[in-house]
């Protein structure tokens, strides 16, 4: 017991206190900054998902995995970590479109959500093919150094218990079914919470001839979160800001 | 006997392969007393050619060959009856192909056809079922359990995947130009392995050398991607068992590797961070200082908490005697990797596939395993300091190739007929990846084969006659991979 006490002692405390701005560092592939380039031809097809448009200039987050293979002058990565957003469309980055910019409107959530989610909100977790990249970063938002659960973020064990889901993985045929069961055992309301290029778009599995991604035409999806995979500090300020009243 | 010698890495050609009788590659098989790497075919106009694939660790070579199977050939006497090892290359042949293998004692499906799986049945009073899965409680990918009990007691448990199958070695096949960003996410907790295994193969095909910095950078890379799962799965065993302080140190400790690979390479798990002809970040001094002063303190956390675990009477008295797997069972199983290993079965492709980088590193690997769960607790305490020892030999070498470069530009043509094996000794055992290409030198086949592919059934035999609520542990200190496993 004494031992298990002193192991707590030289741990100290380790956790982050301010997630919402808790600083990342600089090498972190984040938001990309795209910049006009003078003579300069973009190849289009070295970006292994498509997510590069060569004219006119956009990535879209949804399919990048953040590899930095299409790095130049004219495409840049900053390490803003902030990449969730509510609508689809915000997610392709445009030139010359700052962070600020992006995280301006990139939430906008309604108001029975804030009011019904802002102080408890509990998901189950779905992986539909996932490769556990993932998998293993949604598992670290509930480590001790970002400890999702002091903001009433949780994942729990049964669909019944939560709130929403949240799907991992380009939904593989043989999970199609499985991943409607559970939203359908998901009490109203509920939210669903696509995390992950792959679930979003498909990512580097899109051409496979094994996915069923039905579901996603057939419900409503509140929230996407881009990553390859999610960093933890991206989910968790992705769902903050799309429960909290601020 | 008709087999092919070859390496690991070496390009052979593909036409030099022989084709023999089914029979024939049975008794030489029966010979040879190897393992089998390698037994998936190949559809060739009308027929179907079975390529087979077999290690000899004691000297480092791998044997192929082959048989052809025309169209009226629908059936073979299946190999399974004698070596029970390639149980699941046959299931998968013959999901693929719909070649029989005869008196298969367990011919289910692998990936597909969930819905038709004819699970075992036990009959009896007190005979309960217990199903778990595909959608599992915690945070993890699906599968699904299905346990035969009396009371408490498993007696057998059945585990069917496939519901990660995404047809990556088809969409390896559809790409024009390398892929390494597909080869990352085929298993996204080995995304250097897989990634190196690709690279390998590619570069092997491609005729393209890389520098000796790459190399090194590479293996870094490796390595310390072994400490941090390692790390990450030893909370996850002391989680399983309510040992939360356990859980919560080892957590936050593997924080500290996998951050610095962010540095490194700008992804936590380093993704991005290899190319086919090379690496695209360098570890230059200071960075390599910072990797050893990292960790020398994870060493320590690491140390400290092992320490007092092994001293609390609650988390020997589950690890010890739970999950057992005799090294016999193992060895017939054809069980690899770390779990192997943690059995008494010593193979591990770094040291026994003669990896210049690795076999002069003057490591030693001694290991009284006992194949339980605190056997394979254990083992990953000891390669973690084992891994720690070789990052910091392979910095030390890293600075006598300071001047080279960190990649050189790949051959974008791969060699027309030919067949090439890669091995790459992950956290988890061996990721082989085998690449044939036809005669443009376009890939016409594509095999991937993870550690968990041959290792789930050992995972089964290990939860027999333990208790139900053992069987989380069981898992855990597994740590199976079904993505690997399902493609």
């Amino acid at each position: 017991m004494l031992d298990t006490i002193k192991l707590k002692y030289f741990q100290g405390n380790q956790f982050i206190p301010d997630i919402p701005n808790a600083p990342m560092r600089s090498q972190f592939r984040g938001f990309p900054i795209l910049k006009k380039c003078e003579g300069c031809t973009l190849d289009e097809s070295i970006c292994p998902t498509g997510a590069l448009k060569a004219n006119p200039l956009s990535i879209d987050m949804g399919k990048c995995t953040l590899c930095g293979e299409c790095k130049c002058e004219a495409v840049q990565f900053s390490n803003y970590y902030k990449l969730a957003s509510t609508d689809r469309n915000k997610l392709i980055v445009t030139e010359d479109m700052t962070p600020e910019e992006f995280a301006k409107t990139a939430i906008e959530a309604r108001k029975e959500i804030k009011r019904v989610f802002s102080k408890s909100l509990k998901l189950r977790q779905v992986s539909a093919a996932g490769c556990n990249g993932c998998e293993m970063e949604l598992n670290a938002c509930s480590n001790c150094n970002f400890d999702m659960g002091r903001f009433g973020i949780d994942f729990v064990a049964s669909p019944r218990h939560a709130d929403g889901i949240v799907i991992t993985g380009p939904i593989s045929e043989n999970m199609a079914y499985a991943l409607e069961d559970c939203y359908k055992s998901t009490p109203d309301p509920k939210i669903v919470i696509l995390a992950g290029a792959c679930a979003i778009s498909g990512g580097v599995f899109q051409n496979s001839s094994k996915l069923n991604r039905e579901f996603l035409e057939k419900y409503p999806i509140d929230l996407y979160i881009p990553g390859c995979p999610v960093h933890p500090l991206t989910f968790i300020n992705g769902v903050l800001d799309f429960i909290s009243k601020k | 006997m008709n087999w092919i010698v070859t390496e690991n890495n070496k390009k052979i050609n593909a036409l030099d392969i022989p084709a023999v009788s089914i029979e024939e590659i049975k008794s030489d098989i029966e010979n040879m007393k190897m393992r089998v790497v390698g037994f998936f075919g190949k559809q060739e106009y009308e027929n179907v050619r079975l390529y087979v694939v077999m290690a000899d660790d004691k000297i480092g070579k791998l044997y192929v060959t082959s048989t052809i199977f025309t169209p009226n050939m629908k059936s073979y006497e299946s190999f399974t009856q004698k070596f029970p090892a390639f149980h699941i290359f046959e299931r998968e042949f013959y999901e693929e192909f719909g070649i029989e293998p005869l008196n298969h004692p367990w011919l289910k499906p692998v990936r597909i056809n969930q819905d038709k799986y004819p699970f075992f049945e036990m009959q009896g009073e007190d005979i309960h079922q217990v199903a778990v899965g595909p959608i599992h409680a915690g945070v993890i990918e699906p599968g699904h359990f299905r346990f035969m009990c009396l009371g408490e007691k498993v007696y057998d448990l059945e585990i069917m995947l496939g519901y990660q199958h995404r047809g990556v070695e088809e969409l390896f096949l559809k790409n024009k130009r390398y892929n390494n960003r597909l080869a990352e996410s085929v298993c996204g907790d080995s995304v250097i392995a897989y990634n190196m295994a690709y690279s390998q193969a590619m570069e092997a095909l491609s005729g393209t050398e890389i520098t000796s910095k790459a190399q090194i950078i590479r293996r870094v890379a490796l390595e310390m991607e072994r400490i941090a799962i390692h790390i990450g799965d030893m909370g996850a065993i002391a989680g399983d068992m309510a040992y939360l302080m356990g859980a919560s140190i080892f957590g936050i400790t593997r924080t500290l590797v996998i951050n610095t690979m962010l540095e490194i390479s700008g992804s936590r798990f380093g993704r991005g961070l290899i190319n086919v002809g090379g690496v695209n970040f360098d570890i230059d001094d200071k960075m390599s200082d910072k990797i050893i002063e990292m960790l020398d303190g994870v060493a320590k956390t690491v140390d400290r908490t092992t320490k007092v675990m092994l001293k609390t009477p609650s988390c020997i008295s589950r690890m010890e005697r739970t999950g057992c797997v005799s090294a016999e069972n193992a060895k017939a199983l054809g069980a690899v990797g770390m779990a192997a290993r943690s059995s008494g079965v010593d193979i591990d492709t770094r040291f026994d596939f003669n990896d210049k980088w690795y076999t002069s590193l003057d490591v030693v690997k001694p290991f009284k395993a006992t194949g339980d769960v605190h056997s394979r607790f254990m083992l990953r305490y000891k390669e973690i300091k084992q891994s720690m020892q070789i990052v910091k030999k392979l910095l030390a070498k890293l600075k006598e190739f300071k001047s080279e470069a960190i990649k050189v530009t790949p051959n974008n043509m791969l060699a027309p007929n030919s067949f090439v094996i890669s091995m790459t000794e992950g956290w988890r055992g061996e990721v082989v990846h085998i690449a044939l290409t036809g005669a443009n030198g376009e890939l016409l086949r594509y095999k991937m084969k993870d550690p968990s592919f041959n290792n789930w059934y050992m995972l089964a035999m290990a939860v027999r006659n333990n208790g139900v609520s053992d069987f989380p542990l069981c898992n855990k200190s597994f740590n199976l991979s079904y993505c690997g496993n399902d493609l």
